[in-house]
């Protein structure tokens, strides 16, 4: 039975959450119809949710001008966020199997070794003079793959508790009293019985490595043939704005820049970035909150 | 090999002091963690001493070791100048608002959604989590979209609106605490909802049903039971928070503002502080300097936290 309080509350909080819906897509609304937009109209009148002239001219430029340069960072998007979450799970999956093993020696000082790195880190500084010194990453794949990304303490932790309440030492032990060996029983044993956990890490770990654009701009200075997407965005928006400046104080610049239709090219960049999350999320969604919620207050 | 392990292994179950066979057992599990560790070696724990750098004066060729001590005077000049001041002062500002509106924001919606009939609410957590998938350099864009002085939506159509002439955003740094602020509460209000949610979702449904029976309204409900039920949570993700007040978002404070000196009084935070130092400037030295001041002081204020919650509650306790 529902009260008229109770109305009036569905009522408002009704409200409250379609404001917040919209809040939250709104914005992603005006750059997919930005980039959609004539450009000269958007000139005219700024970005808008109506535009007076529709137009693909900055899909079409950006795939015949620089279709190269930017399929090839979509590819390395791709590549990067494929490789790094191959190379993430199995990093975390092991570490986290092993941590998770009651009775092994030394248990407790390797989760705390893990544990720390949450609490006290070097920082950027010596961070970034390890890596270009030592592991001379700098303009290398490497750069875009291995810093920060590929394990953190977190996920390992996060795993780990998982493996200790949900796959009984009882049945490892049986496994390895039937004679299979730790590879073995963790493979066909403790894996499949992690199944939801792995799929919460790599869809982490993949989300990372698609939005990363910090190792990029960090680490790739001269290769810009590595740029992922994010980087490639990252690098537009400082190209286009210089030349918006000059346009100002040069009005024969106006020209050029009405030939390449920046404003519009920006948004349609940008929402090829945004676009492959899209597509994924409603699959991704669920386990997305399932994670956050075992991750919980430790987060 | 195999029978020589189950036998180990057999005799390891009971006997628990047996350490040199019980190790040998272990082997393999040291080798499957092998990697992880390594990685972990390389990526967290190489880099810890290299916290010296901020101590010498730092020669690309010579390395960090080779460099020479010149003692705290990286710390000197950070000091004196008016940076140390602002950067110190902004991440904990900002630190401290998120803290306020992202909590808020958090419990309010985790509340509703709790509360709310329907299928509906599925839609609306779905919708409110996806700015939080979305990378930094395109909230940038987003952000670009409203705000560019030529082109933007507020100054092209919002304000005109109102009869107002144009603002130029990106070198007026006083609008930008409001801007961050709100993109900040934008991109982690779904994040955040969901813990809050998922401890409400845990208290015992009776005990409001019971509470309806004795005439509580539902905001009666909700002040007297659902919020002080949901102290716990709120406390501690609080402390957490507090633990992590030497920290800031990088990307949010580059990209969002563009990297724009203009708006530096008020979006240049440690790490960005840090960051910029080390690569625009190249003065690796003060940069050091100022990154093993958010490391120390980070370092203490995540261990005075964990402190609090420990005491408050063991369970939820880091360390």
């Amino acid at each position: 039975m529902r009260t008229k309080e109770d109305r009036i509350f569905q009522t408002i909080g009704s409200t409250i959450m379609i404001i917040m819906t919209l809040l939250a897509l709104v914005p992603i609304a005006l750059m997919m119809i930005s980039s959609l937009t004539d450009n000269a109209t958007l000139l005219k009148n700024g970005y808008s949710f109506f535009p007076g002239k529709w137009s693909l001219y900055a899909y079409t430029w950006i795939f015949q001008s620089n279709g190269a340069t930017v399929i090839k960072a979509y590819g390395m998007s791709f590549i990067i966020t494929i490789m790094g979450t191959i190379c993430s799970l199995f990093l975390t999956t092991t570490l986290a199997y092993g941590l998770s093993r009651k009775g092994l020696p030394l248990r407790g000082i390797l989760t705390f070794l893990v544990f720390f790195t949450m609490l006290f880190n070097g920082g950027l500084v010596p961070t970034y003079i390890n890596y270009t010194t030592i592991f001379h990453v700098k303009d290398t794949i490497w750069g875009l793959l291995v810093p920060g990304l590929m394990m953190n303490a977190f996920n390992v932790l996060l795993m780990k508790s998982y493996f200790t309440a949900s796959v009984p030492d009882e049945i490892l032990e049986a496994a390895y009293i039937d004679g299979a060996g730790e590879v073995r029983t963790m493979c066909s044993v403790a894996l499949p019985m992690a199944k939801p956990i792995i799929a919460t890490i790599a869809m982490f770990a993949g989300l990372g490595y698609w939005n990363d654009w910090n190792n990029g701009y960090i680490y790739i200075v001269k290769h810009t043939e590595l740029f992922t997407i994010q980087n490639l965005l990252n690098r537009l928006m400082q190209n286009i704005q210089a030349l918006a400046q000059n346009s100002s104080n040069l009005s024969s610049a106006q020209q050029g820049l009405a030939q390449i239709p920046s404003t519009t090219v920006r948004m349609a960049m940008a929402t090829l970035g945004i676009l492959p999350v899209i597509a994924v999320y409603p699959f991704i969604q669920k386990n997305f909150v399932k994670g956050i919620t075992l991750g919980g207050v430790k987060g | 090999m195999n029978t020589m392990m189950k036998k180990a292994g057999a005799v390891t179950a009971p006997a628990h002091k047996m350490n040199g066979k019980r190790i040998r057992r272990f082997i393999p599990v040291y080798l499957i963690m092998l990697p992880g560790l390594i990685y972990l070696f390389i990526n967290n724990y190489m880099p810890m001493p290299g916290l010296i750098v901020a101590f010498k004066q730092y020669n690309i060729k010579k390395g960090i070791y080779g460099s020479d001590w010149i003692g705290f005077k990286n710390f000197e000049y950070l000091f004196k100048t008016s940076d140390a001041f602002v950067i110190t002062r902004n991440t904990i500002l900002y630190n401290v608002a998120f803290i306020i509106v992202n909590t808020f924001m958090a419990i309010m919606v985790a509340i509703i959604l709790s509360e709310l009939y329907g299928k509906a609410k599925n839609f609306y957590q779905s919708a409110i989590l996806l700015p939080n998938l979305i990378s930094t350099v395109i909230i940038g864009y987003l952000v670009f979209a409203f705000f560019s002085v030529e082109n933007g939506f507020i100054n092209n159509t919002i304000l005109p609106l109102f009869n107002k002439d144009s603002v130029d955003w990106y070198s007026k740094s006083q609008y930008w605490p409001f801007i961050i602020i709100f993109v900040s509460a934008w991109k982690s209000v779904g994040y955040n909802c969901i813990i809050y949610l998922s401890s409400i979702m845990g208290i015992d449904r009776s005990i409001y049903e019971s509470a309806s029976i004795d005439g509580a309204s539902k905001m009666q409900q909700i002040r007297y039971l659902t919020l002080p039920l949901l102290k716990p949570t709120i406390i501690m993700l609080t402390l957490m928070a507090i633990g992590r007040i030497f920290y800031s978002d990088f990307g949010l404070f580059y990209q969002v503002p563009m990297n724009q000196g203009a708006l530096y009084a008020t979006t240049n935070t440690i790490d960005t502080y840090v960051y910029r130092g080390l690569i625009q400037i190249g003065n690796i030295s003060m940069s050091a300097a100022a990154g093993v001041y958010q490391s120390v002081v980070g370092f203490v204020l995540v261990l005075l936290a964990n402190l609090a919650v420990r005491k408050f509650d063991k369970e939820n306790a880091l360390i």
